[in-house]
């Protein structure tokens, strides 16, 4: 190394390190440790006394395996991903379109009021969902009643209450999403679709061969974020139902939260963090290759 | 005929957006209106949309009896000081990772992407261990130390710092000015656009943040607004226009900030979208 590479590593570690060390500390440090104390029985005990901690392999995973509340908490959070995160896309992308339309005026107008909720903070939103979602004096049982529909329990009944919680979820965060599609629709030349018009296209068939798959690496984006968003709700259920009716809407995280600190069984709860990122991992490789392969 | 043909997708898409909008809107309205209704006026059949007399006695109560003012403070000063220190780190190793040439770095900042799958849940539990050995548990430090700095951060100054050309930055080298002069009288001025973004990104987040400080914060006396609503829906779960008034509080600040600084904001996004 010669003086003025010696003099460039140096001031770049100056640079680097005030960011780069709270986040080794405080954020790699823990994830490493996590894994390792997936591998224990920490629980209050060893809370007051570390002494008290055992190895024990994987029967922690063993146990979450076994256990039906986990795979109860596994299944609402798949189908909190795979209903909500699908349903928030689509739904992002019309808002998309729309505001992106050549005919609409104003269109910052309406990107505004579109992207308002995304700024908002979730537990004062899910507390104001919890009301709209009264049974009785609920505005959104009050509206379906315009249409003739009977009053429904939203959230103390069992079949009805994720549904709610994705409702309130998309509505949350749609907004984001769209403003990542405009940005994607304003990317395609315009000339492309001058030419398609020439020829006759109409709108769904450009939509279908020119817009679709020129905003391919933008629904990746997006599809990846919502995931890995998605895979980790918690404040929706905390506040909206604490995971029940039925521990219906029990999420993987609230599980986690519970085990960990109103239980202290923090081997345990680590362990079903540690399931929760594979899953998250999976999911990302499984759609990088899956859209690798369409490209192809 | 030929009119309403040629006026009909301009009908069909404002009415999709104006349906949009109403139902984008109606939830935040509904919860301004009930707010100001008298006690018990928000559980009425059928559902009133607006207060019959408007009163500002739940938003006197939250701040009299209920200790919000306590809550407020507590939120803009963790916001505010994260934010400031996020500034500062994240610039540095931001430009940094996008000027210095040092074995390593492309690498490097890869590996800092590929790590932002991780979803922060997973650090939580070793993490309030860390912070009950360092003495932060229930402090306003055990809030802000793991948010300070964040890759993310990093990665929009990078990448806004990447378009700047070097010869600028060599010019000032040649006339002696340090590393730190050249930063600090340079590199942040320019940078002002990001910053500005980076600080809406920083402040939304720590404001709107729920699970962390509900998991560090233990004594009521330090719970931030988010922590702090939640623990009064356990107790007042029927009074409905209170627990709208705190929702007013809590969301209004937030949202004041992003109708003023939206443009960068939007920028934020657009630049992570893109380049993500």
């Amino acid at each position: 190394m010669t003086g003025r590479e010696r003099h460039a590593a140096l001031s770049a570690g100056i640079f680097l390190a005030p960011a780069l060390l709270p986040i080794a500390v405080f954020f790699f440090l823990p994830v490493l440790a996590a894994l390792l104390l997936s591998f224990t029985d920490f629980d209050i005990y060893a809370l007051g006394d570390l002494n008290r901690l055992r190895f024990v392999g994987f029967a922690n995973y063993l146990q979450l395996l076994q256990s039906p509340l986990f795979w109860t908490a596994l299944g609402n959070t798949f189908y909190f991903v795979l209903v909500g995160g699908p349903l928030s896309v689509a739904i992002s992308l019309g808002a998309a379109l729309l505001v992106n339309s050549r005919l609409t005026r104003f269109p910052s107008l309406f990107r505004t009021a579109f992207f308002l909720p995304v700024v908002t903070t979730l537990v004062a939103v899910a507390v104001v969902w919890r009301y709209l979602y009264h049974p009785r004096y609920g505005l959104l049982n009050y509206g379906l009643s315009w249409l003739g529909i009977e009053p429904i329990d939203w959230l103390g009944d069992p079949d009805w209450a994720m549904p709610a919680i994705i409702l309130m979820a998309v509505w949350k965060n749609f907004g984001f999403n769209m403003i990542i599609f405009i940005a994607g629709l304003q990317n395609i030349p315009p000339q492309l679709y001058e030419a398609a018009r020439i020829d006759g296209a109409s709108a769904w068939r450009q939509f279908r061969h020119i817009t679709l798959p020129l905003l391919g690496p933008t629904f990746l984006f997006v599809a990846l974020m919502t995931m890995i968003g998605y895979f980790q709700m918690f404040a929706e259920p905390y506040v909206m139902t604490q995971g029940g009716p039925a521990n219906r809407t029990l999420s993987v995280v609230l599980l986690m939260y519970e085990e960990g600190f109103r239980w202290w069984n923090m081997g345990y709860a680590s362990a079903a963090a540690f399931v929760l990122f594979v899953l998250i991992l999976a999911g990302t490789v499984l759609q990088l290759k899956l859209r690798g392969g369409e490209r192809s | 005929m030929s009119r309403i043909r040629r006026c009909l997708p301009a009908l069909l898409l404002y009415g999709a957006l104006a349906a949009g909008v109403a139902l984008t809107l109606s939830p935040l309205l509904w919860m301004l209106a009930a707010s100001l209704m008298p006690i018990g006026e928000a559980n009425s059949y059928p559902p009133r949309l607006w207060p019959s007399t408007v009163t500002f006695e739940h938003y006197a109560a939250l701040f009299t009896r209920l200790d919000l003012g306590r809550y407020l403070l507590n939120s803009a000063l963790l916001a505010s000081a994260v934010t400031a220190i996020a500034l500062f780190v994240n610039s540095m190793a931001g430009y940094a990772f996008a000027k210095f040439r040092f074995q390593g770095r492309d690498r490097l900042f890869r590996g800092l992407l590929v790590a932002m799958v991780i979803p922060a849940q997973v650090a939580m539990l070793p993490l309030f261990l860390l912070l009950k050995q360092f003495g932060l548990i229930n402090t306003y430090w055990g809030v802000i130390v793991p948010g300070m700095a964040s890759i993310f951060g990093i990665f929009l100054i990078r990448q806004y710092l990447l378009a700047i050309p070097d010869s600028l930055l060599d010019a000032a080298r040649m006339d002696g000015a340090g590393e730190f002069r050249i930063y600090w009288s340079l590199v942040l001025p320019l940078c002002r656009p990001i910053l500005v973004t980076l600080a809406i990104f920083t402040f939304l987040g720590a404001w709107n943040d729920f699970m962390w400080p509900l998991i560090v914060l233990t004594d009521s006396s330090m719970y931030t607004l988010p922590v702090a609503l939640a623990n009064l829906l356990g107790e007042h779960v029927q009074d409905t226009e209170l627990m709208m008034a705190g929702s007013v509080l809590t969301v209004l600040p937030v949202m004041l900030l992003f109708v003023a600084l939206q443009k960068y904001y939007i920028a934020g996004i657009m630049l992570g979208g893109m380049k993500g």
